[in-house]
């Protein structure tokens, strides 16, 4: 393609723009929690003397050691059961044609669409009733609602794209449904998983309404819950710089994870949106 | 696939595979949804669910019912015109930005990773960054709008009822731009080559060529994605409940519905709200699938 100068050069200028944009926040996040007592109110891009004292501070004043034990908790929990799930029925649905598949792929879908609110009530009389209230397994529960859906949506859409005819092979060795599924379709599935299990991940690790709504006590929340109820020594004096610290803790590893599978990701939310 | 003795057994089986996701779903999804739209019809308090009276469509249209509060039609108002809004800005900007991650250059890979720094940050948080660096005392924002002579006095951004709508608007754009970029993205790296080729040869200048070939190509794209992000946005919750928890002026539907049913402890009236959005984001979604569905017998 031909390109004249004025493009270049406008090209160049609307990417350091969107850099900014998309970047800066962020950073700035980093440099105020490296800043201490009135540092932290003077608006410099630069801590004059940087310190790691508010992430010494929210892991020996705040339970937030326990907060992050509980994210991963959950999180973890909740792909695991729902990749595990979802490959069973991603098998059925992708490759099987039986009556009443379409109906019941759009019924999942449907569910990937609910409100959440719209089931808090019932939700929490159900989770009252198993005496789940204020412990990590109502979380985990919950948050199935919206990664199960999910899921089982793109795990369909890449399982329907394997090629027959292993399939056919395996079942002329009279091979197990078991055995096809989770050690001759897992295999080659693998960017799939690694893609649905890291978006399912996040969304689970970045539930906000259910983790506010179904624990009550400090040592039971999970980090975005104990990010919004941080509280200073007084009530007029936000701890920001605790608040910044909290908040990078929790955004590095994703964005590590999200930097690394970034392919993955791509393929992942497309499946799960563009061919949904 | 002919009808035998293996496919009938395939079939069979299948519907075991599927039973354990459809059972998980019905439990933690159907029943609590039916559950609400009961409680809605009762005056359940959420200190003693269980003893509570059937009130048919009172907590709807009754005296104090959800139809006849201002409170509500506020809430709903709030999120139609923060879903129109948000969604066109993001559907705007973010088709700037794909066009920009599409065009082969030296910092393309910079581009991409950088763009998916704000979908990676959680919601709470960059809830919180922005309430930071639009603090009306301390924020860097703040500073450097004084600094460039645009304000004379700070802005109280969160606060301030006629910035705190827009302020919502614009951190919920920051971090969803590039969730669009991404989905059309996607949609222009299926545009095949060769229709632009035939018009390079042809000579017909590069807008003319964006607005009658790619366009088009990519609108099916587009919508789905403008689709997602109105339901998705028609819920919002997090940023709002964060940013301005307890101020009228941005409340949301989902925020309106917690604070009955939570705050309020007014389970059957709660329930009302939340069944009444539900309805309203079912309708959405319907008419979506009709579309949807129209579109593809029309291909």
């Amino acid at each position: 393609m031909k390109k004249n100068i004025w493009g270049v050069i406008g090209f160049y200028a609307a990417s350091i723009v969107v850099l900014i944009y998309a970047l800066f926040p962020f950073y700035y996040a980093i440099i105020s929690s490296l800043k201490n007592g009135s540092a932290l109110f003077s608006t410099s891009l630069w801590p004059a003397h940087p310190s790691l004292a508010n992430y010494i501070a929210i892991f020996k004043e705040q339970s937030f050691g326990a907060n992050l034990t509980n994210s991963i908790f959950v999180a973890g929990g909740v792909v695991a059961f729902s990749l595990g799930l979802s490959m069973l029925a991603a098998y059925a649905l992708g490759r099987v044609s039986f009556r009443g598949r379409g109906t019941l792929m759009l019924c999942i879908l449907a569910v990937s669409m609910f409100p959440q609110v719209a089931l808090l009530s019932g939700l929490f009389e159900l989770i009252r009733t198993l005496g789940l209230y204020d412990s990590l397994w109502a979380l985990m529960l919950a948050d199935l609602i919206f990664t199960l859906p999910f899921t089982v949506w793109v795990l369909v859409t890449f399982m329907r794209d394997l090629p027959k005819e292993i399939e056919e092979a395996a079942v002329m060795d009279g091979v197990g449904i078991f055995t096809l599924i989770f050690r001759i379709f897992l295999p080659l599935l693998w960017p799939a998983l690694v893609a649905t299990g890291l978006l399912a991940f996040i969304a689970a690790w970045n539930e906000f309404l259910f983790a506010l709504t179904f624990t009550l006590s400090n040592d039971e929340r999970t980090v975005p819950v104990a990010i919004a109820l941080i509280s200073g020594g007084s009530s007029f004096e936000l701890p920001w710089g605790l608040l910044m610290a909290a908040s990078v803790i929790v955004t590095v590893p994703l964005i590590a994870l999200v930097l690394i599978f970034q392919r993955h990701i791509v393929s992942g939310l497309t499946a799960g949106a563009v061919k949904g | 696939m002919d009808d035998s003795l293996i496919a009938r057994a395939r079939r069979r089986q299948a519907y075991w595979l599927v039973l354990p996701v459809v059972v998980v779903l019905a439990a933690i999804a159907g029943w609590p949804l039916l559950r609400t739209i009961w409680f809605s019809l009762t005056n359940a308090q959420l200190s003693d669910m269980g003893n509570s009276q059937f009130v048919g469509l009172t907590n709807y249209i009754g005296e104090a019912g959800v139809l006849r509060d201002g409170e509500w039609w506020h809430s709903v108002s709030n999120t139609l015109i923060f879903a129109v809004i948000s969604v066109i800005l993001e559907t705007l900007l973010g088709l700037g930005v794909a066009l920009l991650l599409n065009t082969p250059s030296r910092i393309q890979a910079l581009l991409r990773a950088a763009v998916l720094v704000p979908w990676a940050i959680p919601t709470v948080v960059s809830a919180k960054m922005w309430s930071w660096m639009l603090n009306d005392q301390f924020g860097v924002i703040n500073a450097l709008l004084q600094n460039l002579h645009i304000i004379s006095t700070p802005l109280a951004f969160t606060a301030d009822p006629h910035l705190s709508f827009p302020t919502i608007i614009m951190v919920d754009v920051w971090k969803t731009t590039p969730f669009m970029a991404l989905l059309i993205l996607a949609a222009l790296q299926l545009v095949p080559e060769d229709c632009y080729e035939a018009a390079h040869m042809d000579g017909v200048p590069r807008w003319r060529i964006f607005r009658y070939i790619t366009l088009p190509l990519i609108m099916p794209g587009i919508l789905v994605a403008m689709i997602f992000r109105t339901l998705d946005a028609l819920r919002v919750f997090d940023l709002i409940y964060v940013m301005t928890s307890n101020s009228h002026v941005t409340k949301s539907m989902s925020v309106y519905v917690r604070e009955q049913l939570i705050d309020f402890q007014q389970v059957g009236y709660g329930s009302a709200s939340a069944t009444l959005l539900f309805l309203i984001i079912a309708i959405s979604t319907l008419i979506y699938m009709a579309g949807t569905r129209s579109r593809m017998e029309a291909n």
